[in-house]
């Protein structure tokens, strides 16, 4: 049969991946969405493999039934098992998935090409093994890279015999150099790989160096920027599979990866914005302090969960503020049996969402979603930052810098960066382990303030005693 | 009549579908709620996962003696890895918004 059916089936792909994009970014669509895509990716496959079936024939089926079982099993037991608060890390691993899949698809075409001896010249090599490279490139960075960010976002990582290491946040100067250095090793490769295409020592030498590149671009980032960089290799993951497109001069690779890229680095434009950094800042400077951090030299007296109880009775208006500290307490549940007591009492809820609150873009909404709260209740920062003056009370769970009002100053890492005006209500009251500085490395001045009361403590077990007051009230 | 296209020709349609398709890319998603950031990453990095089409491709080898060539057995990898990306990350996504989507009420 004519190549053309094939394509016109690929078409058909691509438009439901377009749509499913589209619907995927209205709240109403989005499960719609997700289905189209699911349908897209469906279609695709039997596609392919009618395909296959008419040129050639299956011959292999062995190998294409036995990947795709296994393929479908470990994903599907992988995604019902995790849990909500895994989720940055299992986003992180399949980003690198992705993009993993595409730059093997790259190697083993390469590899079935010279066992072939099939070879083009001119034009076709020069298209072919550069495309052939950046998708190695992009791929092997996308793997290495995400395996890192996974591992960072877990903490660390047991060795044999159960030993927890924690995974280093490493960045001197002196690394942005190795990493350019790298990223031309990796071109001359691409460049050596089409002057000899029949030698395919080019191609390995091009993948040691994109994975080690992978490495070295997160293992300086960490922290607040994390949101940046999982959104960012999810651009990547899009535009490995993109490159494979013209590896393989496959349109609904190009359409599908290319479009997976854009949206990525949308996001990874919001996620820059909501920080008030330029994305080259997060990815070649190291933000904040490190190892010089400014020490603690104020005091502030903590309070305690019966006083906070106390002062929340009869109140008519309370926000909740969650950052990471919620994510890591995972205390998201007793924060939603606060706020259900209060709304018992009569007084109005609502829940101030930072952009780049969490590890990774939206991750308070899906915490919070989890522990059944109302998505309505939940409010961006723009829309939020007017209704603090008339609030009686802010709860801080597990938030720093994007409450620090010296992010309103001209000076500091901070500067500039949109924060919710917390400190413009009656009372703040924090829930936080300490009076340690945020990741930016910032002393918080809200911590001092008359207004505030401090909950010293690991947040669920604070949370929880605060329930428990304001039960026992 | 038959036409037949030239690789350059090919090449400079692929081009331009490439770039189409990133222009689309941004103007059909550039206004998301934050509720949306993850389940939009997620649900997009299932449909990177359609390098399971190259997989399968390069997976169509006949095995000889219970062996393949090196080049199919990375096809294999990779289109068990593309599969993992595809079927977690549509499964997941959807866990997520039904858990968004569904309680909305109190």
């Amino acid at each position: 049969m004519d190549s053309a059916v094939w394509d016109l089936g690929y078409l058909a792909a691509a438009l439901l991946f377009i749509l499913g994009l589209k619907k995927l970014g209205h709240p109403r669509t989005a499960p719609t969405g997700n289905l189209y895509g699911a349908s897209g990716m469906l279609l695709a496959v039997i596609v392919t493999l009618a395909r296959i079936e008419s040129e050639t024939g299956i011959i292999g089926w062995e190998l294409i039934v036995g990947g795709l079982a296994v393929g479908t099993l470990i994903g599907a037991w992988m995604a019902l098992r995790v849990e909500m608060t895994g989720m940055p890390e299992m986003v992180a691993l399949f980003n690198g998935f992705g993009g993993g899949a595409s730059a093997l698809v790259a190697l083993s075409e390469v590899l079935s090409r010279l066992d072939e001896g099939n070879i083009p010249e001119g034009i076709p090599l020069y298209a072919t093994w550069i495309a052939i490279g950046l998708s190695g490139l992009v791929g092997w960075i996308t793997l290495s890279g995400s395996l890192v960010a996974m591992m960072k976002l877990k903490g660390g990582f047991s060795l044999p015999g159960g030993k927890w290491v924690r995974f280093p946040t490493w960045g001197p100067p002196w690394l942005n150099t190795v990493k350019v250095l790298l990223l031309f090793a990796c071109l001359g490769f691409i460049w050596l790989s089409i002057q000899e295409p029949t030698n395919e020592q080019w191609i390995y030498g091009l993948i040691a160096c994109a994975t080690l590149l992978g490495v070295l671009f997160v293992l300086p980032i960490g922290g607040a920027d994390m949101p940046v960089v999982v959104s960012l290799l999810n651009s990547l993951s899009g535009i490995a599979a993109a490159f494979t497109g013209f590896v393989l001069m496959n349109n609904v690779l190009i359409i599908a990866g290319s479009m997976v890229g854009a949206a990525g680095l949308i996001l990874t434009f919001i996620m820059c914005k909501a920080m008030n950094r330029e994305l080259r800042d997060v990815l070649f400077k190291a933000f904040g302090g490190g190892s010089d951090r400014e020490t603690v030299t104020r005091t502030k007296v903590g309070s305690d969960p019966d006083e906070v109880a106390m002062l929340c009775d009869g109140i008519a208006k309370c926000i909740i503020v969650p950052g990471y500290g919620m994510a890591v307490s995972q205390c998201q549940h007793q924060v939603r049996e606060f706020a259900e007591i209060l709304e018992g009492r009569d007084c109005e809820v609502k829940y101030g969402i930072h952009p780049v609150a969490g590890r990774m873009p939206g991750h308070m909404n899906v915490l919070l979603a989890e522990a059944n709260v109302p998505y309505e209740q939940l409010v961006e920062l723009e829309n939020i930052n007017s209704e603090f003056t008339e609030t009686d009370v802010v709860l801080v769970v597990g938030a720093n810098d994007t409450v620090n009002p010296a992010a309103r100053s001209d000076e500091g890492p901070l500067a500039g960066m949109p924060i919710l005006d917390v400190d413009k209500a009656r009372v703040v009251v924090m829930v936080k382990r300490s009076l340690s500085v945020g990741y930016a490395g910032v002393d918080n001045d809200l911590f001092y303030e008359d207004s505030t009361m401090m909950l010293f403590g690991d947040g669920k077990e604070m949370m929880m005693r605060l329930v428990q007051a304001m039960q026992e009230l | 009549m038959i036409v037949e296209l030239t690789y350059l020709e090919l090449l400079v349609a692929a081009v331009t579908v490439f770039v189409l398709a990133i222009f689309l890319g941004f103007e059909i998603i550039s206004k998301v709620p934050p509720t949306l950031h993850t389940p939009l990453m997620s649900g997009a990095n299932a449909i990177s996962g359609i390098a399971v089409v190259g997989a399968l491709l390069l997976s169509n080898v006949a095995l000889v003696d219970g062996n393949a060539p090196l080049a199919a057995k990375l096809a294999v990898v990779a289109l068990v890895l593309a599969t993992i990306n595809v079927v977690g990350g549509f499964l997941v996504t959807n866990r997520m918004l039904q858990m968004i989507a569904g309680r909305g009420r109190k």
